[in-house]
């Protein structure tokens, strides 16, 4: 589970990395992580239907630019990007009536800032059997701020084989890129501030009851 | 802040949990078209090697190589070491070009803790083996091995029969197994096991048959003669018939017990060959995970600005200190 350093008192957003906590995979004995359930002092800007609805909207956008379900597939990237392409998946198969194929991209190893922070724990990868090749990857993640983590995702896919094409579903896109890159597929358009933080929660890992974004205030100290 | 794999007394339950994970995670990976992972790109990591060595070097090489570090074997045969330099002298040539880690094997225990403690270089050191003290990514890839086999370490039973006086590998096994929980019963002729074992977190016993039955793995060391001056034992064949594997004790192993060896194995002697290719044998897949989990090393050693296992340099307790005191706590590595 990603978590917060527990040494941080409240969510105080110091630590978080600019993408969505990806870059902050702190090494702290997973036991004594612990995710707060709501951040302090941030607002609900997407509630559990919001996200319900963007999820609905573009698995439908997805569908029918693909024409289909023929040769799509969708790779998250963990862990909130995962769990999200999954949920995209079971849309998916509720409004075609086919399956495609759900895998896993962890980024951790093409990232850019690597030697700029501590060392950080893996996630896990898992590309369906059927491989990328030739097929329409579809890649998920939660939120797209610099473009970073997208920049790092091309790369490992590209040396797992050479997809048809390669397109960007994102749950929040809060803008601020630093990279030629955009998203396909967007929930929401989440004008921000450099200055800001948002945070997507999701029951599946965060321990929160409902699902929600939140855009919360960087504070002065952030490094 | 340099840190060092020097011991696995040195691993806290979670650093070692951490380095398996991180294996797993990049075994994963093996299967993939293309290898290689840019994640050390730019790096260098030395393999110093002061006693023969196939597996370990060649493991860390391609290791290295899978997360493209820049890889500079140095032997002892064949460079100045075999002039009369000294391991100081070799360590400030290397420190001048600029490696970022030095893998080190030694025939002298302690040699890895003075390469990382002495002030010489200011690379990360790992710990290929040095002497009878330790051989920590050995122990790493053997639990790695047992954990896929085993599923995990509570309560299971693990027995290191044959040479402890002079394996680096048991020792490690003990200090890394204890750590993650296992039970470890060293079985060995009085004569082969080191002064002061009865303070190490592992039961002793000098009776083969009466191990192996309880065994969820048995891993199997070799009698290591090039370090032998000494009767040690009367004959080769007491010795396998005592306390070596040969079909009809592996018969008395429990259904799913796994039969390992750090290697080189001498056939005959301490495993027998029907036992060493049998289906319970994962001797090979050892090799095999050696990659992932020397991978997982250098990884979490080298890719960020500060390592995430190991131990620091200058505390206090080092693996020398281990080795004298004989410490049977496993020690957190202190951040």
């Amino acid at each position: 589970m990603i978590a917060l350093v527990e040494s941080v008192p409240t969510e105080s957003f110091n630590d978080l990395s600019r993408e969505a906590e990806k870059g902050v995979r702190t090494l702290v004995p997973k036991k004594t992580q612990r995710m707060p359930a709501i951040p302090q002092g941030a607002r609900s800007v997407l509630d559990e239907a919001d996200i319900s609805r963007a999820l609905t909207r573009i698995a439908h956008e997805i569908l029918e630019r693909a024409k289909g379900t023929e040769d799509v597939m969708l790779l998250g990237i963990p862990t909130r990007g995962a769990t999200l392409a999954k949920r995209l998946a079971a849309r998916i198969a509720d409004v075609e009536g086919t399956t495609v194929p759900v895998g896993f991209l962890d980024v951790t190893m093409y990232r850019d800032d690597l030697r700029m922070k501590p060392a950080r724990a893996l996630e896990r990868t898992e590309i369906p059997d059927e491989g990328v090749d030739g097929r329409l990857i579809v890649l998920v993640d939660d939120v797209l701020y610099s473009g970073r983590t997208i920049r790092a995702a091309l790369d490992a896919l590209n040396d797992i084989g050479r997809p048809r094409a390669v397109q960007l579903a994102v749950l929040v896109d809060r803008g601020h890129r630093e990279l030629p890159i955009r998203a396909d597929y967007v929930g929401k358009n989440l004008p921000t501030s450099q200055r800001e933080s948002v945070k997507v929660r999701l029951r599946e890992h965060d321990g929160v009851q409902h699902d929600a974004v939140y855009l919360g205030i960087e504070s002065e100290t952030a490094i | 802040m340099r840190r060092h794999l020097l011991s696995t007394a040195d691993l806290s339950h979670d650093d070692a949990v951490l380095i398996l994970d991180t294996a797993e995670e990049i075994a994963r990976l093996a299967a993939r078209p293309i290898k290689k992972l840019p994640t050390l790109r730019g790096r260098t990591v030395v393999n110093l090697f002061f006693e023969d060595s196939t597996r370990t070097r060649t493991s860390f090489e391609v290791a290295a190589k899978r997360l493209s570090a820049d890889v500079i074997n140095f032997s002892a045969k064949g460079s100045s070491v075999s002039k009369g330099e000294s391991l100081k002298d070799t360590a400030l040539t290397l420190e001048a070009m600029g490696a970022d880690a030095v893998v080190v094997r030694h025939s002298a225990s302690g040699a890895a803790y003075r390469l990382a403690n002495a002030g010489w270089s200011s690379s990360h050191v790992v710990n290929a083996g040095d002497g009878t003290h330790e051989h920590p990514t050995q122990a790493l890839l053997d639990a790695f091995t047992m954990r896929r086999h085993l599923g995990g370490f509570d309560g299971r039973r693990i027995t290191v029969v044959g040479d402890v006086l002079h394996s680096r590998v048991a020792r490690s096994n003990v200090h890394l197994l204890a750590t993650l929980g296992a039970r470890v019963t060293l079985v060995a002729p009085p004569t082969l096991l080191p002064v002061g074992v009865e303070s190490w977190p592992c039961d002793v016993s000098y009776d083969l048959d009466a191990a192996v039955p309880g065994s969820d793995a048995i891993m199997m060391l070799r009698v290591q003669r090039e370090r032998m001056n000494g009767g040690f034992f009367p004959t080769q064949r007491e010795y396998s018939r005592r306390y070596g594997l040969d079909g009809q004790r592996m018969a008395k192993l429990p259904d799913k017990a796994i039969v390992m060896h750090p290697g080189p194995m001498v056939r005959g002697m301490e495993i027998s060959a029907e036992v060493a290719d049998s289906d319970r044998s994962v001797i090979v897949e050892q090799v095999a995970n050696g990659v992932s989990v020397r991978m997982a090393v250098l990884y979490l050693l080298l890719s960020g600005s500060e390592s995430a296992i190991g131990h620091d340099e200058g505390q206090g307790h080092g693996s020398q200190q281990n080795q004298q005191n004989q410490n049977t706590e496993p020690k957190g590595a202190a951040a």
